[in-house]
């Protein structure tokens, strides 16, 4: 089979586009979540949407699992490689194809990075506005599969918000253009389905974004707080006052601490939570919500309260939040960032009981929080080469995913499914709901060709299903 | 209420009805005899195809079930009426930033949600489909499913929640849904211009690619009207750059775009839409010709060639459909190609294997 495979690719693609070695594929083995790794058939790298829909075709008659790939900044394994398929990597359709100005679109192919878009719009006074962390490197197919989100979700939306068409090849090579250039499509809305479905559906080859006015101005507040419930208050006490902020994100001592020592950004060290708050849109929109929050913050008992001076210090202030990662990543060996969204009015709960599992587990956790959306990223401290902590920082990240369902929310934001959280899908879902969900599967996918084993667990429920192979049940290594 | 032969009645008392309509479909599944499901009967002879089947009136299953103005999300039952759900928003000083059309009152949630229909401001606050945050749904199979939830962001599974966008309940009963509220903005201006839909179409899209708080744009009869709404700062500075006749009844003109009752709208003769992409050019072989969302969504009356106006749509990025009126048993939207077909096919029948739920509602053969 793989003799026959590698035959029919090289008849379509070029030499230097198919990797088969072992050792050039270990680039490939795994995405942002490097505890989940594993080497395909062979890589492949087309070089046009018409060499990706014959390696689709290929794969499609000799029944050969294929799996997406972007930049590979994805954090659920969505994008690990299967032992017995391929590695469909698209980044090199990395064209912008066309920026409308006066309709505010952008036309792009799927290898573009999310901040590349942004950049050639900039010229137009536009830009694309979700801004996952890793906007730098993340592709914008990536976050199609992903529905990624950022930190200015609560009033920009995520991906599934901010995109408008998008051409698609399904399992077999067939070409379909999703969505359409006005703001709906006439038969079943394909596009939202499509959207975060982590490369189970089809692959998508092209993608039409919305474009929006670049604010003329935004600032941040920054306030620290003594308690983590009177931090969560204020994210209520903001949203109550009627003010959407651009950004509203929450960090917590350790996490503060990591930062403060990666950047110098002026953190207060001491603080038990700080927010940062920040408002966009004209000048004296902002100035009004800008006085309006440092008051809310006041009156609810802020320890200290930073209002970013001018452009370079508003980024400095960021800088703190948007290298928390890397920032906590140096107290430990290695560290497992959660996903779980909550409502917002359960954050104190919920962080003092992650508190209380860090303290069971002895493994330390710093906490990043999409406050204004609910979105929790624990940052659990472990050390990858001792199992017994792997297990324990498998068990904690499982016992948070708990209970980020239980208060009400759900397993994960914005960094998907993938293999990390498949078998905690069972904690969202009851049977029925996971079997429409494989029913979806089997009405774009009926052969199971596309990113197997990942995202909606194959439940194996009636006959047909029983003679399938074993590509749908993943063994980390 | 209706001439689609048997109905089969609820109970009319508020509350949760959802067992009752389980057991009436398994009843229907049972006997393979199809349902079309109804509540305030508002979009009855509109946006869908006819539809030849025992009614399902689901209008007694309402109710908000859960409100909590500081997570801006809502929950109610499918077949409470949006005006309900207006009411107890403005308490709290939040609203539906879509801007669905009310009816009259008789619009429901489960039917605003089931036609993707929003108002005027669906351009810059997004549409039911953006702000469905989850739903609880009865499938073909007569299961109930909760897809999504009550928080802002949810990417586990596929987005089952917002597939119901448009679905015209081909894919399920509509049960429960989940919505994001916004806070109601702090003023409201409305602009007016006169100029040609040439013009009009420039303007409301170069408007838009400024960053003011640009909150509906609309063109008739030789009229562009601007609407600005947010914090007061922002919305007065805007109007002293902008300039324009300022519009004092503007609150009641966006009410009336929205509503349907401005004069364009009123009458028998058919009622087509555009959906394109806002900065196409204006089509004038289609006569009076409404221009609403900045460009996106364009209006147009009488008898007309449905190749025609299929083409034109294409070419301008978009689709056509007969909205209201006219011939309702032939298709009312553009034609999809056999790939299309096909995957809308799969799809339907991986929710409704039977095809108990409003068969042909949205299209002849699905």
């Amino acid at each position: 089979m793989s003799t026959q495979l590698l035959h029919r690719l090289r008849q379509c693609l070029a030499a230097e586009c198919i990797i088969e070695e072992p050792e050039s594929q270990r680039p490939y083995e795994c995405d942002a979540l490097t505890l989940y790794r594993d080497l395909p058939l062979a890589v492949v790298l087309p070089q046009s949407v018409a060499q990706v829909q014959q390696v689709l075709k290929i794969c499609h008659e000799l029944n050969v699992p294929v799996v997406a790939r972007g930049a590979g900044t994805g954090l659920c394994a969505g994008a690990m490689p299967h032992a017995d398929g391929i590695l469909l990597v698209l980044s090199k359709l990395d064209r912008i194809l066309d920026i409308d100005p006066l309709a505010r679109t952008a036309r792009v192919q799927p290898g573009v990075s999310n901040l590349s878009i942004s950049e050639a719009a900039a010229r137009h006074g536009l830009y694309y506005a979700p801004d996952p962390s890793s906007q730098v490197a993340c592709s914008i197919g990536g976050n199609v599969a992903e529905n990624s989100g950022g930190v200015h979700c609560l009033k920009y939306g995520l991906t599934v918000h901010n995109i408008l068409s998008m051409n698609v090849l399904t399992a077999a090579g067939e070409e379909l253009t999703l969505g359409s250039l006005g703001l709906d499509s006439p038969g079943y809305d394909l596009m939202a389905l499509f959207t975060g479905s982590e490369g189970l559906l089809g692959i998508v080859t092209e993608v039409t974004v919305r474009l929006l006015p670049t604010p003329e101005i935004a600032q941040v507040v920054m306030a620290g707080f003594d308690s983590i419930s009177a931090a969560g208050d204020a994210v209520g006490a903001v949203i109550a006052a009627g003010i959407i902020p651009a950004g509203l994100e929450m960090m917590d001592r350790l996490a503060i601490q990591a930062a403060e020592d990666f950047c110098q950004a002026g953190y207060p060290r001491d603080a038990a939570a700080i927010l940062l708050c920040e408002m966009d849109g004209t000048r004296e929109e902002v100035a009004q919500h800008v006085d309006a929050v440092v008051q809310l913050f006041a009156q609810l008992g802020a320890t200290s309260i930073t209002v970013s001076r001018d452009e370079r210090h508003r980024a400095l202030l960021w800088k703190g939040r948007k290298s928390a990662f890397p920032a906590v990543g140096r107290l430990a060996p290695d560290y497992y960032c959660m996903d779980g969204t909550i409502p917002r009015g359960q954050v104190t709960y919920v962080l003092n009981e992650i508190y209380r599992l860090s303290e069971h587990y002895t493994l330390p956790v710093a906490n990043v929080f999409h406050a204004g959306d609910g979105n929790l990223h624990p940052l659990i401290l472990f050390d990858a080469s001792d199992p017994l902590q792997v297990r324990k920082a498998e068990a904690f990240g499982g016992d948070i995913l708990d209970l980020s369902v239980r208060v009400g929310g759900c397993l994960t934001g914005e960094h998907g499914v993938g293999v990390e959280k498949l078998r905690k899908m069972s904690s969202q879902f009851r049977p029925e709901e996971l079997a429409q969900f494989e029913d979806i599967k089997h009405a774009f996918d009926p052969g199971l060709n596309l990113n197997p084993g990942k995202g909606i667990p194959i439940l194996k429920r009636c006959q047909e299903y029983r003679a399938l192979p074993a590509r749908h049940q993943h063994h980390p290594t | 209420m209706s001439d689609r032969g048997s109905m089969i009645q609820h109970e009319r008392i508020d509350g949760d009805h959802s067992e009752a309509i389980i057991a009436t479909l398994r009843d229907a599944r049972e006997r393979k005899s199809p349902v079309y499901i109804s509540a305030g009967g508002s979009k009855q002879h509109m946006i869908g195809r006819h539809c030849d089947a025992a009614e399902l009136d689901v209008s007694a299953h309402r109710g908000i079930v859960d409100y909590q103005p500081g997570e801006l999300v809502i929950t109610a039952r499918a077949g409470t009426p949006l005006t309900e759900l207006v009411a107890t928003l403005s308490e709290h000083n939040q609203m539906l930033s879509f801007e669905p059309p009310l009816f009259a009152g008789r619009a429901t949630l489960g039917g605003t949600l089931a036609c993707n229909l929003s108002g005027p401001a669906r351009p810059w606050s997004g549409s039911i489909r953006d702000l469905v945050l989850g739903v609880q749904l009865i499938n073909g199979k007569c299961e109930r499913l909760n897809f999504g939830g009550k928080v802002m962001k949810n990417v586990a599974g596929y987005d089952v929640s917002r597939l119901q966008a448009g679905a015209l309940g081909t894919l399920g009963v509509l049960s429960e849904v989940s919505l994001k509220v916004l806070p109601r903005p702090q003023e409201m201006i409305t602009l007016r211009y006169a100029m040609t839909a040439d013009e009009a179409i420039v303007t409301m899209n170069r408007r838009a690619g400024e960053p003011k708080p640009l909150s509906g744009a609309f063109w008739l009869d030789g009229q562009l009207h601007l609407r600005l709404s947010g914090a007061a700062s922002a919305v007065d500075s805007t109007v002293r750059q902008w300039g324009g006749e300022r519009v004092d009844d503007g609150e009641q003109l966006w009410e009336a775009l929205r509503a349907m009752t401005l004069p364009f709208f009123a009458g028998d003769a058919p009622l087509w839409r555009f959906s394109v992409q806002s900065s196409a050019r204006h089509a004038p072989e289609f006569g009076p010709t409404l221009i609403d969302w900045g460009g996106a969504q364009r209006w147009v009356r009488g008898e007309q060639q449905r190749e025609q106006l299929d083409r034109i749509a294409a070419a301008a990025g978009g689709h056509a459909m007969l909205f209201r009126g006219g011939e309702r048993s032939g298709e009312v939207r553009a034609p999809l190609n056999a790939v299309e077909r096909n995957l809308q096919l799969r799809l339907k029948h991986a929710f409704d294997p039977d095809g108990i739920l409003n068969p042909g509602r949205l299209y002849r053969w699905l």
